[in-house]
């Protein structure tokens, strides 16, 4: 009697625990969501900054990217933005005292408020940029609104610049190509190696030599991701600066490397148990067929272990992705797009790692990070569900 | 002269000897049937007429294993050309999870046939052999492993028999099968041994006497008695022999 209701609070408390448990994990993701979605709400224009423009222009709106071109002067007209056939006045509060005196705008700046509200008065094709603080209490002008972005712009976008004046430029294509392109080229490096030490200490390997790697190689997988960016910088980095021939050798290329070599002990743990699971009577089966060893590897002992050398792979590279540091230390963070591997690459954990700190709780940049986090989320969780299928489709 | 013949043969797992000076001989397209109770050393000992336990860490042989009058241990052997010439089919059915059609060409392909019409030709030749031909015909292309347990046996005799052997080593091919797909493996060694010379392990000894012609009766690791079938079951002359067959032990 005694036993049952032990049992029973064991039971109980396993299902409570685990309860929770979950419920914490999905909360977790429920945050990371909620704080993302408000890259979407917030207006580009930077912080307690309007743009404002004659009350008699016709354009009451216009995109962020517009804005960007305006003040780049890729946009010289108002014509191209739907509006009268007059070039584009450019006005910023810096630029006050080019226009008026300082009796004008006053010793304390009292009268800044109405010299700005004059100019825009006075100049039927200006676009002014200053601080909400300035707009004066009768106030002439026209406040334009700026867009918010569209889920579409944010991943589509190919201009990372999340601290840009006027407004900022929050493409986050050039971070995912990053990222792609730095595992991609980590399991690239990783496979072949990965798979051959894995083939060779599950088939061909002594026995007492296998007991002595397999630890050794496993041991690889405790060092500090660190000490993996460490490495890179001071050997791989100037390696490929030297071997490529290039200006800087911090490029996807040098992370790519350290990814691939930090996966490494996982691939060839994982790939090696898959090898070693193979039941012996199919290489039987092959060898007794005339088949030599190298064939039977390749036509029956790899397909079999397929699934489990490519769990390997991903997992591998999946946990060498997220381990930020030694990548944000070698891959040179530039976010420009990404068209050649021996170019610098910003990735997506680099990004969020480096920034997360400038950034104030609450504010565009932030929530921007927080929804590049929603992305590299979704993306290992296809990564994830992928080896889940692969692997059930083995055990079947 | 025989086709499959052992002198002086010892064989050694590390320092258990498995088998003890063992002298056979098999003739050609005849059936050889080992019985003896578990761990006497019938596997062993089939095992070593392909090589199959060069793969065993440890182990170790001494005397011959002449086959087709050349000693298949001599240093300039090639391994897999002798395992084509020694095809083997194994106690659990072990098809690859590969195709019907490309576990049968598989020995073609490692043997480097690469002909889309050989192939099919010497599949489906080697499926008709091991009477399979007519229950897969339409469904080639399917997993081997949607097969039933007899009918994967049987596909696993045809991928023995695609590489085109003259000797079979069967290790209890039907003793993890029902009695249905049995009789039908049974049937089939019948039909096989015109060609083929075939060698098979088996603990049911109403197997023995109805599939061979020859018997050999193994005890710890020793050939106790080698004869006629009909002899080793009505009349042996070692009594070990004749508690064995007459079930009083074993
Ligand atoms: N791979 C092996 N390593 C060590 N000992 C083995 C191995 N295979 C078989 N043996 C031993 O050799 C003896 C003969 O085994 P086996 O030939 O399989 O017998 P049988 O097929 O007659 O049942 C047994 O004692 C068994 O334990
Ligand atoms: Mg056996």
């Amino acid at each position: 009697m005694i036993k049952k209701i032990l049992n029973n609070f064991q039971v109980g408390v396993l299902a409570v625990s685990s309860f929770i448990t979950s419920i914490v994990v999905l909360l977790i993701i429920i945050f990371l969501f909620k704080e993302g979605s408000g890259v979407f709400s917030k207006s580009l224009l930077e912080d307690g900054y309007v743009l404002v423009v004659n009350s008699r222009n016709t354009v009451n709106s216009i995109a962020p990217k517009d804005i960007k071109n305006i003040f780049d002067q890729k946009i010289i007209s108002w014509k191209e933005l739907g509006g009268a056939d007059s070039a584009i006045q450019l006005f910023s509060i810096d630029d006050i005292s080019e226009y008026y005196s300082e009796e004008q705008i006053g010793s304390d700046l009292e009268y800044m408020d109405t010299c700005i509200n004059n100019y825009i008065v006075n100049h039927p094709s200006v676009l002014a940029y200053f601080p909400k603080k300035n707009i004066a209490k009768k106030f002439n002008g026209k406040e334009i609104k700026v867009g918010t972005m569209g889920l579409y712009e944010f991943v589509k976008g190919r201009e990372w610049l999340p601290t840009a004046r006027p407004v900022v430029q929050m493409g986050i294509l050039p971070l995912i190509l990053g990222t792609l392109m730095v595992s991609l080229g980590a399991i690239l490096l990783a496979l072949p190696f990965g798979l051959v030490t894995a083939i060779y200490m599950a088939e061909i390997a002594h026995p007492v030599w296998r007991r002595i790697m397999k630890p050794v190689i496993e041991l690889l997988a405790g060092i500090p991701s660190v000490v993996f960016g460490f490495f890179g910088l001071i050997v791989i980095v100037p390696m490929v600066q030297k071997v490529c021939h290039i200006d800087v050798g911090e490029t996807a290329l040098a992370g790519s490397i350290v990814l691939g070599i930090m996966a490494l002990p996982t691939i060839i743990s994982i790939a090696e148990d898959a090898i070693r699971n193979v039941p012996n009577n199919m290489r039987e089966a092959s060898l007794a067929l005339g088949a030599t060893q190298w064939q039977t590897i390749r036509s029956v002992v790899i397909p079999y272990a397929k699934s489990g050398i490519w769990a390997g792979i991903i997992l591998g590279v999946g946990r060498a992705v997220g381990e930020t540091m030694a990548v944000l230390m070698v891959t040179g963070n530039a976010s420009n797009m990404p068209t050649t591997f021996l170019q610098p690459v910003r990735t997506i954990p680099a990004t969020i790692a480096a920034e997360l700190g400038e950034t104030s709780a609450g504010g565009l940049h932030y929530s921007a990070l927080f929804a590049l986090g929603c992305v590299l989320f979704l993306m290992t969780m296809v990564l994830n569900v992928y080896v889940q299928v692969a692997l059930k489709k083995k055990s079947k | 002269m025989a086709q499959i013949e052992t002198k002086d043969l010892n064989f050694y797992y590390g320092q258990a000897q498995a088998l003890r000076n063992i002298n056979i001989a098999m003739e050609k397209n005849s059936v050889t049937a080992f019985i003896g109770p578990s761990g006497c050393g019938k596997s062993t000992l089939l095992r070593l007429f392909n090589r199959m336990n060069d793969l065993i860490d440890g182990s170790r042989i001494e005397g011959s294993v002449m086959i087709d009058g050349a000693d298949i241990y001599a240093r300039n052997v090639n391994v897999e050309d002798l395992r084509k010439k020694v095809g083997m089919v194994f106690q659990k059915p072990n098809p690859f999870p590969k195709s019907i059609f490309e576990n049968v060409a598989y020995g073609l392909r490692v043997n480097g046939i690469s002909s889309r019409s050989e192939i099919e030709g010497i599949v489906e030749a080697s499926l008709q052999s091991a009477a399979l031909w007519s229950e897969v015909k339409d469904k080639l292309n399917k997993s081997a492993l949607q097969l039933s347990g007899g009918q994967q046996q049987r596909l696993c005799i045809a991928r023995a028999l695609a590489v085109a052997p003259s000797i079979l080593l069967m290790d209890e091919p039907a003793s993890a099968l029902d009695p249905i797909s049995t009789s039908k493996i049974e049937e089939l060694i019948f039909e096989l041994k015109k060609q083929y010379t075939i060698v098979i392990v088996t603990h049911s000894m109403q197997q023995a006497a109805r599939v061979s012609d020859r018997t050999a009766f193994f005890y710890m690791g020793v050939m106790v008695e080698f004869d006629d079938t009909t002899t080793i079951f009505t009349n042996p002359k070692e009594e070990r022999t004749l508690n064995y067959v007459t079930g009083r032990f074993g």
